[in-house]
């Protein structure tokens, strides 16, 4: 009888094409995406050495990092981005690999755009050139971020030489209390875990809260399991999954549906299966989170207040908050709910997908974004943002004076001209709050999309639930 | 790649812990198509004024660390985007060897892949090279990847693990796709298996 297994072990074991004696193992990669910032060198390598891509059909490329989210009928006026535009389409072409254009509706960022088209499934091992690759694991995937020399091996091989990780396993019990979501259950997890508390292994979510998620929840979770060290995050797939899954494009025909279905029942892990590292939250201790400082650990209750670095572990630490604190400009002491702010931007890999803007818009509606915020909603893909328009979303956003975008990655990373100036503050439903991310200078509070757009409202960091 | 033996040079220290990888290279560097060129935007944020012109005050604009081939560096060091543009910005500096307590796993794959020595040691060990590289002129390390020591100005050794996997790839410059594709079958194999168990996965 074979020992028992976690789901991570289930899918590196089913794919290891050759294992060393080390343990250096040749890992077969079953989906590539692939964006425009991290793929020009591969290419360019693949070009010199003569290389073709192994397995266009397992490939999908897009443009999301560089491109503007307003006046997509111009040239994009920025000469670098417009560069690094053309050279992914002209990849694209060259190798004869599936792209969605910008004038294309399945358009968007490349974790919102996996998922959507069913190019995403549990059991299979994914990559990307981008660390919030770790967004797909919510399908029960393998799916984790690499550098563009990976990218090119990849392109060339669809393997990675690559040593297992280990497992860890974080356990949410209970429910959230309202107010509470996806995006405050992982930031309380990188609170706990630290930014580097999962380096060297893949996390497990498990537990009554992670499966009570939709499977947008579950990709909110599973999208910042980089922020916590780890480099991929999974979610056991279920009948949730599978419901998610039926129908979509590039997801497997109905001839090969109660196959895929069958396999994917059989990916959860073995009971007993041992993890090397195991944590445990109880989501009704989870209140509204913000981040204070320039790093996803620095995670507190938007009820609490700016931190004194007196109170650090050691001198290093010490160090590090004080830093923070002159960055972001804030003082000991100062109640989180008083800090004002300049922007407020919804959207990213993290929170751009239609549950997000839902739960934004029931905040915005029938109120106005406060005198002085920029408040930007930049939906995830073409699909999300039809969708929302279905809805009526878009109008209860423009109505309360929120700027309603095209689908990219816009301001979580300040690669186009959704950007903070020197010293603006936001409230973001992005992923990292590092010095400059957003912007040199920029000064960013990580939140969920309903805590945005109360902030938006009041024009300083708000308790989402004194909203009715 | 180059092949990574033995490296004698300058130490910079770097006192800093979880550096994430946008602050060793801001996004709007991400717009290159080139892997070069990206020395002069290691750590810009904090290497110059908002003017452009150096901060005097940072370590790698002071002498002798101008020439700096070692950095020694704080916990989680390189932790946060994938971006491999981290990697190419130390080498296009000159810096081939990186000495911390531990590393982001991401950085830890990409430095290998140009040539780029981490080197994982205790907080002790790297207290006292941390001290070593403070030392201005005197701040000269010697690294000898074949025994697997990091010998300090004074002349102590300090011994660090390694895989020996990528030590044997960074010894002889060996080049990851090359050596992959002399296990084509393999992969071929592979892929005949996987289809027929799971043919939804091609499409």
């Amino acid at each position: 009888m074979a020992a028992p297994k976690t789901l991570f072990d289930k899918i590196w074991d089913s794919h290891v094409v050759r294992r060393d004696a080390d343990g250096t193992c040749l890992l077969y990669i079953d989906r590539h995406m692939v964006h425009e910032v991290t793929s020009a060198q591969a290419f360019e390598g693949l070009r010199l050495a003569r290389r073709e891509v192994r397995r266009p059909d397992a490939t999908l490329l897009v443009c999301d990092h560089n491109v503007p989210t307003t006046d997509r009928g111009k040239p994009i006026a920025d000469e670098d981005s417009r560069i690094q535009v053309e050279t992914l389409e002209n990849n694209a072409a060259e190798f004869g690999l599936p792209y969605f254009p910008l004038t294309d509706i399945r358009q968007g960022i490349v974790h919102i755009i996996g998922p959507e088209q069913g190019f995403t499934q549990p059991g299979m091992t994914i990559v990307c050139g981008d660390s919030h690759t770790a967004t797909h694991g919510a399908f029960g995937a393998l799916a984790f971020g690499v550098g563009t020399s990976e990218v090119e091996h990849v392109l060339a091989t669809q393997t990675l030489i690559q040593k297992p990780a280990k497992n860890m396993r974080i356990t949410v019990t209970g429910s959230p209390h309202p107010g509470v979501g996806a995006k405050d259950i992982i930031l309380a997890i990188i609170g706990r875990i630290g930014t580097a508390g999962g380096t060297g292994h893949v996390i497990e979510y498990a537990g009554e809260a992670i499966e009570a998620l939709s499977m947008e929840g579950r990709m909110t979770v599973c999208n910042m399991s980089i922020e916590g060290g780890a480099r991929a995050g999974l979610v056991a797939p279920d009948e949730t999954t599978i419901a998610y899954l039926k129908g979509r494009p590039m997801g497997p025909t109905e001839d090969e549906w109660d196959a895929a279905v069958a396999y994917w029942r059989s990916l959860p892990s073995d009971p007993g299966a041992a993890y090397d590292k195991e944590v445990t939250l109880s989501a009704a201790d989870i209140e509204p989170l913000v981040t204070w400082g320039t790093s996803p650990e620095d995670v507190l209750p938007v009820t609490g207040a700016v931190p004194d670095p007196g109170t650090a572990r050691d001198e290093a630490k010490r160090r590090s908050m004080q830093r923070a604190l002159e960055y972001m400009g804030l003082t000991p002491g100062t109640r989180l709910s008083e800090i004002p702010i300049q922007t407020a931007f919804i959207g990213s890999c993290t929170n751009g997908r239609i549950e997000d803007l839902r739960a934004a818009a029931a905040i915005a509606k029938g109120r106005k974004v406060a005198e002085g915020v920029r408040a930007l909603v930049v939906p995830g893909s073409g699909l999300v943002k039809k969708q929302a328009e279905d809805e009526g979303l878009d109008a209860v956003f423009t109505e309360a004076g929120f700027e309603w975008r095209e689908p990219g990655c816009s301001m979580c990373l300040a690669m186009n001209p959704d950007k903070l100036a020197p010293g603006e503050r936001a409230a973001s439903t992005s992923n990292r709050n590092f010095e400059g991310r957003q912007g040199p200078g920029g000064r960013t509070h990580l939140m969920s999309p309903a805590m945005v757009a109360a902030a938006a409202i009041n024009g300083h960091i708000s308790d989402v639930r004194e909203f009715d | 790649m180059d092949k990574f033996t033995t490296l004698t040079g300058v130490a910079a220290p770097l006192p800093m812990i979880n550096v994430d990888t946008d602050k060793i290279i801001p996004a709007k560097w991400l717009k290159t198509i080139k892997r070069t060129g990206l020395g002069p935007a290691l750590f810009e944020a904090i290497r110059y004024r908002p003017d452009g012109s150096e901060d005097s005050g940072f370590v790698l604009n002071k002498e002798p660390y101008r020439k700096a081939e070692f950095l020694v560096t704080g916990e989680n060091f390189g932790c946060g985007s994938s971006r491999e543009h981290a990697v190419w910005a130390l080498h296009g500096f000159g810096i081939r060897c990186v000495i911390a307590p531990d590393f982001a796993d991401i950085f830890y794959s990409n430095a290998f892949k140009n040539g780029i020595l981490l080197i994982k040691l205790p907080q002790a060990e790297v207290d006292k090279l941390m001290e070593d590289a403070e030392k201005g002129e005197n701040a000269r390390l010697t690294v000898d990847l074949e025994r697997q020591v990091v010998t300090r100005p004074d002349g102590e050794e300090i011994h660090f693990e390694i895989d020996a996997f990528r030590k044997h790839c960074l010894l002889n410059g060996l080049d990851d796709i090359a050596l992959t594709l002399e296990k084509k079958t393999d992969i071929a194999a592979f892929e005949g298996s996987q289809k027929s168990a799971t043919p939804w996965l091609y499409l």
